[in-house]
């Protein structure tokens, strides 16, 4: 978890709310007296939890995967290796594991064992396949603060994205963003890549929300061409400064409200999610490709007393790498992509392994339907570049940048995000080195539940939009 | 690999060496839907290929090149792109690839606007592409316009060919640029060719010139040699109904030259493409139904077409991500990988190499010029550290016309400038 801030004024939200949060439990102090008499507000604020998760695991056999190649998704490796999962959790992993008593006993000889790829980064289902003016809910592009919105009010659980990711990409986890036209552009949502009739039933239990910022071009345009503030970059901070010291505001009478009681203050669901930041909940995924800008939003954060979690698309973060590493910010980046605007000319196939080299938190993200599905390809290109430049970073290092860190980066590390006994058995066998063009995902397991097999066409999930279309049920 | 660096940097400091270069001991990858040759031999001279294979003599007196290790293969061609076109597409000023409010469009001849010293050309050119396909878009009408095919060799002769061939829209892209539907695409595709010939019978009749004519004098001209059969019509579309209906064209218009761009549903009809003789400029890796009229879409596409007999070359087209044209090897290397999956249907590596090299030079009839190692083609000549579809391989010298090119761009000059992110004595500017 990067940057959890749990504060007395959590104790507002109510129990329902207390056990979706992040390390709720652990952090909540203890009475000081078992006498002692709550805040006169408390309990009486607002549920900050109104659209539960009600994802449930499907069911999974014990099982073992035997002489793989497993790297960790911490950067560990065992060659030769086994993983033993059972009722949706990781058992152990190591080199000789017995098989217990009915495991399904798989081996693997020649083939690699990871924790399932997350990407921080998406727009599945908000912008989903096919990509028509009725499906196209991911920008709230009508004021350049809407930080009331929600993208899994957006999230259109039948995307056939999903099934492609699952498939050919190894994607177990991922964070569905707003898009970036806006300042603030609203809430993300992350989800477990398992089909559902709802979106609450693809919810990730437990995970905090995302605010999606955006700095640059997209704001600036979008509302400059529509002769509104911002159209320029000053005007983008100036429009966010104003944000945060209104929701500074809102959050003080909140904060006084539970603490003293009286009228409650009037509720805004775009101060909210910002009272949100403010307090810790909720993590800042924060869109910005040039350096000079993360240093301004940097800067801002300060100034208001918030994190920001990640830069993501941060094509520049190269440039910078030292002072996201001192302010413990991570870089989502892509490993290839520059040059298709002004903001990302000078993108570097070596940003992800100059991150690495410097010691700052980084990960790859797609961003993209089709990039999605094969995010340890891109890992592949960025490792290479990296080697090319002298830096040198072995695989199951390079690994994390698909694993651990988004899982740090999402707020979910400690559920999942490596194979560490205990976390969620989110597990793919691939089909030789996953770090080879010539590899797929062979098997992919969900909390223990296999939800993917190569060899089982009756395990490749067909959406309800694809059902009975040309080419239903095809190998896609 | 020291040697061989030293080799290719010698190369580019003393132009004047012998005028024969053996590329030798390296896995050779002809271009030519041939497996690759263990310890093959690449001899030019003259800017030409004069053989690659096993078995290949070193004529006396060339260049020799070691290349143990390594591999070497011909440049790849880009199926479709707009290299040279843009420095930043997103930069409006910068961009070259359409013409919103240009009255004319047929007409339009992307030639002239090709600038080599694009920064992005040196990427590509870096990452392994030799020559491309380099098409104009279309922006108020079906017709885009006449693409180019360059080179990408340092040089100010980028354009191998102008005016190669002739871009239209006829699916979704084309109802919308047609004022809303796919009848009306075809309307505007008839009524085009149609005043075409009235332009051929009577240039002096032929009005043309009017701010309400629908086809514009020079249009109407440059849409002759697309009615010859002169100059290939390249036309985008996906839907397997699509496709047989530009096919049916062929009926009215014997002379057409049509090549396919997209087809994502093509496996569904690859049976009519390859009767009818068309070949494909194919969408490469795209899975998804991103919109209706490719629903069908599956990675095997590519692979049915050709197992039916369609000539298949790669490109970016469709591709949600900025178009890289350096990473077309991923894609022919993610279709082999396919080849491992029950249900799909891969190239061999021979075949998947082929689609990113000789591929589009088939489907341009350049085939005898660019994409491959056969004697005669241009050297365009890559050396490898590695299997060139895999995902960490990349050139390490890289010979475009038999010239080496400079190793160096300005990606690279940014990664040195910040290998330490931290000021130095003087600040980052001054370091270079």
């Amino acid at each position: 978890m990067i940057h959890t801030l749990v504060r007395a004024s959590r104790a507002a939200v109510t129990v329902t709310t207390c056990l979706a949060l992040m390390a709720c439990t652990a952090s909540a102090p203890p009475p000081a007296t078992a006498s002692r008499a709550p805040p006169p507000g408390a309990g009486h604020g607002y549920n900050h939890d109104p659209f539960p998760s009600t994802y449930h695991p499907y069911p999974g056999v014990p099982t073992l995967l035997t002489n793989v190649t497993v790297y960790d998704g911490e950067g560990g490796r065992i060659d030769h290796g086994a993983v033993l999962f059972a009722d949706g959790k990781i058992v152990q992993i190591g080199q000789d594991i017995a098989p217990p008593a009915g495991a399904t006993v798989i081996d693997g000889t020649g083939k690699w064992v990871t924790p399932g790829v997350i990407d921080i980064h998406s727009h599945l289902g908000d912008y989903p396949s096919p990509g028509v003016k009725a499906l196209s809910d991911g920008n709230e592009a009508t004021a350049p603060v809407t930080s009331e919105v929600w993208a899994e009010h957006s999230v259109w659980p039948q995307d056939p994205g999903f099934s492609r990711a699952l498939a050919n990409g190894g994607v177990t986890t991922l964070e569905i963003l707003p898009g970036s036209a806006n300042l603030f552009g609203g809430r993300s949502v992350v989800l477990k890549n398992v089909y559902a009739r709802t979106v609450q039933g693809m919810k990730f239990p437990g995970a905090p929300y995302g605010l999606k910022m955006a700095c640059g071009e997209n704001p600036k345009r979008v509302y400059g061409s529509k002769g509104r503030e911002p159209s320029t970059r000053m005007g983008n901070i100036a429009v966010d400064r104003e944000t945060w010291a209104k929701a500074a505001e809102y959050k003080r009478k909140w904060d006084k409200y539970e603490k003293d009681g009286g009228d409650p203050p009037t509720r805004d669901l775009a101060m909210d999610t910002l009272a949100g930041v403010l307090a810790g909940e909720i993590l800042v995924q924060n869109h910005c490709y040039r350096s000079d800008e993360m240093a301004n939003v940097i800067d801002m954060s300060k100034e208001f007393g918030y994190h920001v979690t990640a830069f993501h698309h941060a094509v520049e973060a190269y440039k910078i790498a030292d002072l996201l590493k001192a302010n413990g910010i991570c870089a989502a980046v892509w490993a290839d992509w520059y040059g298709f605007k002004m903001e990302s000319y000078d993108g570097i196939p070596e940003n992800l392994a100059l991150l690495q080299k410097e010691g700052t938190c980084a990960m790859i993200h797609s961003d993209d339907q089709n990039g999605i599905q094969r995010l340890n390809q891109e890992v592949a290109k960025a490792q290479a570049a990296g080697r090319r430049a002298g830096i040198d970073i072995p695989d199951e290092v390079a690994w994390e940048w698909l694993s651990i860190n988004p899982a740090k980066a999402l707020g979910i590390a400690d559920k999942t995000g490596s194979l560490k006994p205990g976390k969620m058995a989110d597990v793919v066998l691939w089909n030789g080195n996953p770090l080879s063009v010539y590899t797929r995902p062979e098997k992919v397991w969900i909390d223990g539940a296999m939800l993917y097999d190569a060899n089982n066409p009756k395990l490749r999930p067909v959406s309800d939009f694809e059902l009975g279309q040309p080419g239903s049920g095809d190998v896609k | 690999m020291k040697a061989l660096l030293l080799a290719a940097a010698a190369l580019i400091a003393a132009p004047a060496f012998s005028a024969t270069t053996a590329i030798v001991g390296g896995t050779v990858a002809i271009g030519d839907g041939s497996g690759p040759i263990p310890n093959g031999t690449v001899v030019f001279t003259d800017g030409r290929i004069v053989a690659a294979g096993a078995r290949v003599p070193v004529p006396a007196g060339a260049t020799v090149i070691d290349a143990h290790g390594k591999w070497v293969s011909a440049g790849m061609v880009a199926g479709l792109s707009t290299l040279g076109l843009a420095d930043s597409e997103g930069v409006e000023e910068s961009n070259d690839v359409s013409a919103g409010k240009s009255p004319f469009n047929a007409a339009i001849d992307i030639a002239p606007a090709i600038n080599p010293n694009s920064i992005i050309l040196n990427n590509e050119r870096w990452g392994g592409v030799t020559s491309a396909l380099v098409s104009p878009a279309t922006a108020g009408s079906i017709f885009a316009g006449q693409g180019a095919v360059i080179t990408l060799g340092v040089g100010p002769d980028a354009v191998l060919r102008p005016r190669a061939f002739q871009y239209v829209e006829m699916g979704e892209d084309g109802a919308a640029a047609a004022g809303g539907s796919r009848p009306a695409a075809y309307v505007m595709l008839h009524d085009a060719l149609a005043q075409a010939q009235d332009y051929r019978h009577s240039p002096a009749a032929f009005g043309g010139r009017e701010k309400d004519s629908l086809i514009k004098r020079p249009d109407a001209q440059a849409l002759l040699a697309v009615l010859d059969g002169k100059q290939p019509l390249l036309v985008h579309v996906e839907r397997a109904s699509d496709i047989r209906s530009v096919l049916a064209l062929k009926k009215e218009y014997p002379q057409l030259k049509l090549v396919l761009v997209g087809a994502e549903e093509g496996w569904l009809v690859a049976r009519d493409i390859a009767a009818a003789h068309v070949p494909v400029i194919a969408a490469a890796l795209v899975d998804l139904p991103e919109s209706f009229e490719r629903v069908a879409a599956t990675e095997s596409n590519v692979c049915r077409m050709e197992q039916a007999g369609v000539t298949v070359a790669l490109s970016t087209v469709d591709a949600s991500a900025p178009g890289s044209q350096r990473n077309l090897k991923q894609f022919a290397g993610n279709l082999v990988a396919i080849t491992k999956i029950p249900g799909s249907t891969g190239l061999d590596w021979g075949h998947a190499f082929a689609s990113i090299t000789s591929g589009p030079a088939v489907v341009m009839g350049m085939d005898g010029e660019i994409g491959s190692l056969r004697p005669g083609r241009r050297a365009d000549v890559v050396v490898w550290d590695g299997d060139p579809l895999e995902l960490a391989s990349a050139p390490v010298a890289v010979f475009i016309g038999g010239q080496p090119q400079p190793q160096s761009s300005r990606q690279s000059e940014l990664r040195d400038r910040y290998m330490n992110p931290e000021d130095g004595a003087l600040p980052k500017a001054y370091q270079r």
